[in-house]
């Protein structure tokens, strides 16, 4: 293949990369932003979205179409409703203090790894795409299934936008991310907002997971890599900045897609994270973040 | 028919700052409450909206209890807060400021309008990001932010500090205003001109309790209480 085209594919997988991690990473961001806890236990639901997804779509008989939709909207309730008692049973009873909940969410990280391990074995177990549709460019054919992804990330993020600044449970939260104690003296439920914001976060995460599940097989241990590559995107794009968080993850998964292609995927981390260390000397509050 | 307050005890963590502090605010009366720097009058309002936690003493609105109530309960009650610096939601525009202000009132479009009228500057800043506003401005916002909330009892904490004479013409008026429809106004308060002009009745504070507290009327700016109790 000539380097052209060459190029474009490693663009349009390189698209795909970025579509699901800014969801996983708006997530992350959108946890810390508002609630000031930084989730190490990330990648675990981006997992338990996957491997959810392919319970679900194993239980429901039918089209492949169906039991894909029936995943979608399944597993990212039930991960999100997980994540809404974890922060009751862990993150409310911590008072979310900043360093106890990372540790919490550490031992958080390792009980959801294993209680995946537990019920669902060592095993990577495929979920089939809803349709196998297939884009014929004059080049190469590529897979419907992905340009699919990317729109429907496309198509959650610009709903959280909208979520987040035309909705009353949006300005809330962003109430509640300025000045915690001021929302408070005007009738804002703290508690109940963090709660959501965690049970909203882990659900983009799981959400993530079951997109990218046709594509990747789910498995107990792929939370590793979302998680890393997520903390690189929030830190480039700015703690708790939605706007930086989506720009940071369109350059690490173009860049991922580009040099994974024409070199290997390590090199490709690599680089991810010599920015990020570049980032943190040079601009820490992140490229788009406010200086504390 | 006010707030009450009976030894009412609070601090952060395991310091102590108020100790057994009694208070009363009626409607459509404006209380200030004066004291030294470090006495306890901005944590003697927190403790009054529940953002720091009481461990003795009652305080009630009208008879209901609000000691024991969390902190997002209270406003529900009547109270409203002006916190000293103004706390704005710096990055939300004066508008989305308003709305959270609203918040337990449902967003009422009448009482907005009626906040708009008493400070009609804000109405052409309405899309403006409140932290690029001027100072007098962001308290502007503040207290109408505040009267958003269709208060019964206005906790106002140092609102023209660091303010032009205008500004602070202009709030004052706003303040006379608010007393005129019975809303009982307790103001934190260290210019003595201001407490002369403005209050019918003024509180001292000393090392977290109230130690002297008269009615305004007959006070002149060389009273000792002034200097004994301020400073000044």
């Amino acid at each position: 293949m000539a380097f052209g085209p060459f190029l474009l594919l490693a663009l349009m997988e390189g698209l795909v990369t970025a579509a699901v991690l800014a969801l996983a990473a708006a997530g992350l961001s959108l946890v810390f932003g508002v609630m000031r806890v930084v989730n190490v236990a990330h990648g675990e639901f981006y997992m338990l979205g996957a491997v959810l997804a392919w319970a679900v779509t194993t239980m429901i008989p039918g089209p492949p179409a169906l039991a894909f939709l029936a995943a979608v909207l399944i597993a990212p309730l039930l991960v999100a409703a997980l994540a809404a008692a974890a922060d009751g049973l862990i993150l409310k009873r911590l008072n979310y203090d900043p360093e106890a909940t990372i540790v919490a969410t550490i031992g958080l990280l390792y009980i959801l790894q294993q209680a995946a391990l537990s019920l669902y074995g060592p095993n990577a177990y495929p979920v089939t795409a809803p349709f196998e549709w297939r884009i014929q460019l004059p080049w190469f054919g590529y897979s419907g299934y992905k340009l699919f992804v990317v729109l429907a990330a496309e198509l959650v993020l610009l709903g959280l936008w909208l979520f987040m600044t035309r909705t009353r449970a949006g300005l809330i939260m962003r109430a509640t991310q300025v000045d915690r104690s001021t929302a408070q003296a005007f009738g804002v439920n703290v508690d109940r907002v963090y709660m959501g914001t965690f049970a909203l976060g882990a659900g983009l995460a799981a959400l993530a997971g079951v997109l990218i599940v046709p594509i990747q097989q789910a498995q107990y241990l792929m939370g590793h890599d979302p998680l890393l590559l997520s903390f690189i995107v929030v830190i480039i794009g700015g703690l708790g900045s939605l706007r930086g968080t989506l720009i940071a993850a369109l350059v690490i998964g173009l860049s991922d897609g580009v040099i994974s292609m024409f070199f290997t995927p390590t090199l490709a981390k690599i680089l991810a994270t010599l920015l990020v260390a570049m980032v943190l000397v040079f601009r820490p509050q992140g490229l788009f973040g406010a200086r504390a | 028919m006010a707030l009450e307050v009976q030894g009412l005890t609070a601090g952060y963590g395991p310091v102590t700052v108020l100790r057994g502090v009694d208070f009363r605010a009626e409607p459509g009366r404006i209380t200030c409450l004066m004291g030294r720097n470090g006495v306890g009058k901005s944590t003697f309002l927190k403790a009054l909206m529940g953002l720091v936690s009481a461990s003795a003493g009652t305080v009630t609105l009208d008879g209901q209890p609000l000691h024991g109530l969390p902190a997002h309960e209270v406003p529900k009650r009547g109270l409203a807060y002006v916190p000293q610096g103004r706390r704005l939601f710096g990055p939300l525009t004066v508008a989305e400021n308003l709305a959270v202000g609203g918040l337990v009132r449902r967003n009422d479009p009448a009482r907005l309008e009626q906040v708009l009228t008493l400070f009609p500057r804000l109405r052409d800043r309405l899309g403006q990001v409140s932290g690029t506003l001027s100072g007098g401005e962001q308290q502007m916002l503040a207290i109408a932010r505040a009267l958003c909330l269709d208060p019964r009892v206005l906790l106002l904490d140092e609102p023209t500090e660091g303010l032009q004479p205008s500004i602070i013409a202009l709030i004052q008026e706003a303040v006379v205003t608010l007393k005129g429809q019975g809303v009982a106004v307790v103001l934190v308060e260290q210019r003595v001109d201001a407490v002369l002009k403005l209050a019918d009745r003024v509180a001292f504070m000393v090392a977290g309790r109230i130690e002297a507290g008269r009615d305004v009327a007959g006070l002149t700016a060389s009273d000792p209480l002034f200097r004994t109790y301020v400073g000044v």
